[in-house]
C-alpha cells in the first residue's frame, strides 16, 4: 500500500536519526530544517540515507533527486513525487 | 591518475598488487626508522591507529578511488576522508608489513564508501570497517 506523506517523514526522520551524533536536534524539527545544516549530519551521508530509502520505499534517486535532499520539507516532497510515481 | 602525494614524508603504500574498479589489494612494509616511533610510546613502539587507517585509505580506497575516477573520465580531484568505521583487533610493531584489501560499498557523487581489512603476518586481521572519501575539487576544499 502506498505510504502517505505523514508515513514518509516518519520513515526519513527515522533514518535520519542513524546517521545524527545528536538526537537533541530532531527535537524542534520542521519542514525548514536542513539535514546537514540543522542536524549536523555529514554530508557523505547522504548517499547513505539515499541508499536506505530506496531501499525502504523500493524507489531509486537520481543525482538530482539527492540534491533536493537539502530541507526534511524538499526531501519529504521529492520522495514523494518518487512514489507517487511508481504506482 | 596517481594520488596527488609528493615524496615519502606521509606515504603509507609499497605496492598495489590488484586493482579493477571495484577491488583494491596492496602492501605496506612498517620501517623501524619511521619517525613516529620514537614518540609512540617511549620504550614501547607500536604503529598508531591513524596511521594504520591513513594506510588503509592509500593502500586501499584511494587507488580504487583513482580507477573508477579513470574509468568514469573525472580529473583534477582531490581524495579527502569523510567517514571512518574502523575496529582494531591486533597492534602493529615496527618492522611488520600489512596487507590491504579494499571493496567497493558504492561509489555515488563523487563518493566512495569503501569496506577495508588490514592483516599482518600469518592472515591475522588487524582492522576491519568501512572508510568513505570524497573526490573534491581543489577549489571546492573549504
Amino acid at each position: 500500500m502506498e505510504k502517505d506523506r505523514h508515513q514518509i517523514k516518519n520513515l526519513f526522520v527515522e533514518i535520519l536519526k542513524k546517521y545524527a551524533k545528536d538526537p537533541s536536534l530532531f527535537e524542534n524539527l520542521n519542514d525548514n530544517t536542513e539535514i546537514i545544516k540543522d542536524l549536523k549530519i555529514n554530508s557523505a551521508r547522504i548517499v547513505d540515507i539515499t541508499l536506505d530509502i530506496e531501499e525502504a520505499l523500493d524507489i531509486e534517486l537520481d543525482d538530482n533527486d539527492m540534491d533536493a535532499l537539502f530541507t526534511i520539507g524538499e526531501s519529504i516532497d521529492t520522495i514523494e513525487k518518487l512514489v507517487k510515481a511508481k504506482t | 591518475m596517481q594520488p596527488p602525494f609528493i615524496g615519502s614524508a606521509f606515504k603509507y603504500v609499497d605496492n598495489i598488487t590488484y586493482l579493477d574498479d571495484s577491488f583494491c589489494k596492496g602492501s605496506f612494509h612498517f620501517r623501524e626508522d619511521l619517525p613516529f616511533y620514537q614518540a609512540h610510546f617511549e620504550g614501547y613502539p607500536i604503529t598508531p591507529g591513524v596511521i594504520l587507517i591513513e594506510c588503509a585509505g592509500q593502500t586501499g580506497c584511494i587507488p580504487l578511488g583513482y580507477s573508477i575516477l579513470e574509468k568514469n573520465k573525472l580529473t583534477n580531484l582531490i581524495p579527502v576522508l569523510s567517514n571512518c568505521e574502523i575496529d582494531f583487533f591486533k597492534p602493529v610493531f615496527p618492522g611488520e608489513s600489512v596487507t590491504v584489501e579494499s571493496e567497493k560499498v558504492y561509489f555515488r557523487k563523487h563518493i566512495l564508501k569503501c569496506n577495508v581489512k588490514m592483516f599482518k603476518a600469518n592472515g591475522i586481521l588487524v582492522l576491519q570497517g568501512n572508510l568513505s572519501c570524497k573526490f573534491l575539487k581543489k577549489d571546492d576544499i573549504k
